[in-house]
């Protein structure tokens, strides 16, 4: 099978500091991977270089694009990343407000992404914002507010609504449940769990929750200083670490 | 189905002066389909280290472990989720699901994953909290919530909703009441008639010579402490 994203060697300095170093994986369709690590650790860097935000000094990111297979996204022409990003990525800021337009209702979020691939009829642009605020349990009679009158937790799906609605098959977050209260984070969980499921999602989540990693990752990725230090299925990693670091990590834990 | 052979395993503890304990070594044994087996040995002796290593969830250094034609041992993570998924079942000690999920939603999910339609895993998932007696007005509510027998049980339905052709029991039936535990061994014994093999730890030792076919001694594989 493909790998639905392979990334190669991705390194990212910040002139003499190491942002992240030689990370390569492959990621196939229908996998969710969490990367943990402590803060500084190079996570979000490695995040951002993968979804195209930051260029990296050096590797590959390929991506199997439905028309012509795998390609470097690092290598396409501005256009074709940018559609890329409308279609089938998605990323997942962890505050919603550098994710949202505040200043447009909740349905004009979600729909402007509908717009951006080319849809015009304004019913059904509507009706499918409605739709996915429903889905992310957020009541349709909201759907001509503004997310400034939004709570959090709300912000953060409507984000999710927003950035899922045309249907990508890779999804970068970060830290998306990171400054939820935790029942907030619960109904977030469950909700991205049975999207994944239904929808063959792949995800990519950047957290420091091991918890949040252990219920929705089957994969994970331990890094310190920049570098991956371990990596292997998701309770292989929290039950058995083998590097220093993330049995350092893993003993972290507070227990509830 | 599944057969282990020279299997060996350390723990290193980076942390704790890099102590590395030796648990186990030089296990080989295999199960047939249709046959249980329990493993055996005092508390601390490496019975749940073992099943995890089969499980995978504990690393094992060297020596093979297969399930059906897969070697985990040299698997990727992607073979063992879907290892996982299709051919092993494992009903651990303890219940651990996403908070605010009901129950019949937590019974029904193996089968889901499997692409069973939401309807049919449902019925599935009813089907068996039925059998093990998880009265009808909870089933919409999490286990989070529920007694540690009841959570037990739902972890059981959990484990048999998918019929795995290789299964791991960890103490399936404590903190069971008689009633429950019939249930839970019939449905172990149904589960050898389709051919499944399994592995148990059950220190219910009625329960282990009534669906248990032969014993494993664990700690014969427990190397020696050196005075």
């Amino acid at each position: 099978m493909t790998p639905l994203l392979s990334v190669k060697g991705v390194t990212k300095h910040y002139g003499p500091h190491i942002g992240c170093e030689d990370v390569s994986f492959n990621l196939y369709p229908g996998e969710v991977m969490g990367i943990v690590g402590e803060s500084g650790s190079g996570k979000s860097t490695l995040l951002n270089c993968m979804a195209g935000h930051l260029p990296p000094d050096a590797g590959q990111v390929i991506f199997d694009t439905r028309g012509d297979g795998p390609r470097d996204t690092l290598t396409m022409s501005e256009p074709e990343r940018r559609m890329l990003g409308r279609t089938d990525w998605a990323f997942v800021h962890q505050h919603a407000r550098d994710g949202l337009r505040m200043g447009v209702s909740a349905g004009g979020n979600v729909g402007e992404r509908l717009m951006a691939v080319g849809q015009r009829h304004y019913g059904d642009i509507r009706t499918q914002a409605t739709d996915w605020l429903e889905r992310v349990e957020i009541d349709c009679d909201r759907v001509d507010d503004r997310p400034t009158t939004f709570s959090g937790g709300m912000q953060q799906r409507l984000q999710i609504a927003r950035n899922l609605v045309t249907g990508p098959r890779l999804v970068f977050m970060d830290e998306p449940t990171g400054g939820l209260d935790v029942s907030v984070q619960a109904r977030l969980l469950d909700l991205l769990r049975g999207l994944v499921r239904d929808m063959g999602l792949s995800a990519i989540i950047v957290t420091h929750d091991l918890a949040v990693v252990r219920l929705l990752a089957d994969r994970l990725m331990v890094m310190k200083s920049g570098r991956v230090v371990e990596a292997g299925l998701t309770d292989q990693v929290l039950d058995d670490p083998q590097h220093a670091y993330s049995q350092l990590l893993v003993s972290s834990v507070l227990q509830v | 189905m599944i057969e282990l052979k020279d299997v060996s395993k350390t723990f290193t503890l980076h942390n704790q002066g890099s102590a590395v304990i030796e648990v186990i070594s030089d296990v080989s044994f295999t199960v047939v389909p249709g046959e249980c087996v329990a493993l055996t040995g005092a508390s601390g002796a490496g019975k749940s280290t073992l099943m995890r290593m089969i499980y995978g969830n504990y690393l094992t250094q060297s020596g093979s472990i297969r399930i059906g034609d897969v070697d985990l041992v040299q698997s990727e993570p992607r073979d063992v989720i879907g290892l996982r998924r299709e051919v092993l079942g494992y009903v651990s000690q303890f219940l651990r699901v996403v908070p605010r999920v009901p129950t019949v939603d937590v019974v029904a999910d193996p089968l889901r994953a499997l692409g069973v339609p939401v309807d049919a895993a449902q019925a599935r998932a009813r089907d068996l909290l039925t059998q093990l007696n998880i009265p009808e007005r909870l089933w919409s509510l999490s286990p989070t919530t529920f007694s540690g027998g009841e959570q037990q049980r739902v972890n059981i339905a959990r484990g048999f909703a998918h019929a795995y052709p290789a299964m791991l029991l960890d103490e399936p039936t404590a903190s069971l009441d008689a009633t429950n535990r019939e249930i839970v061994l019939s449905l172990i014994e149904e589960a050898k008639a389709r051919g499944a093999a399994i592995i148990g730890i059950f220190h219910d030792e009625a329960a282990r010579a009534r669906v248990c076919d032969r014993e494993i001694d664990v700690s014969r594989f427990t190397p020696k402490v050196a005075a």
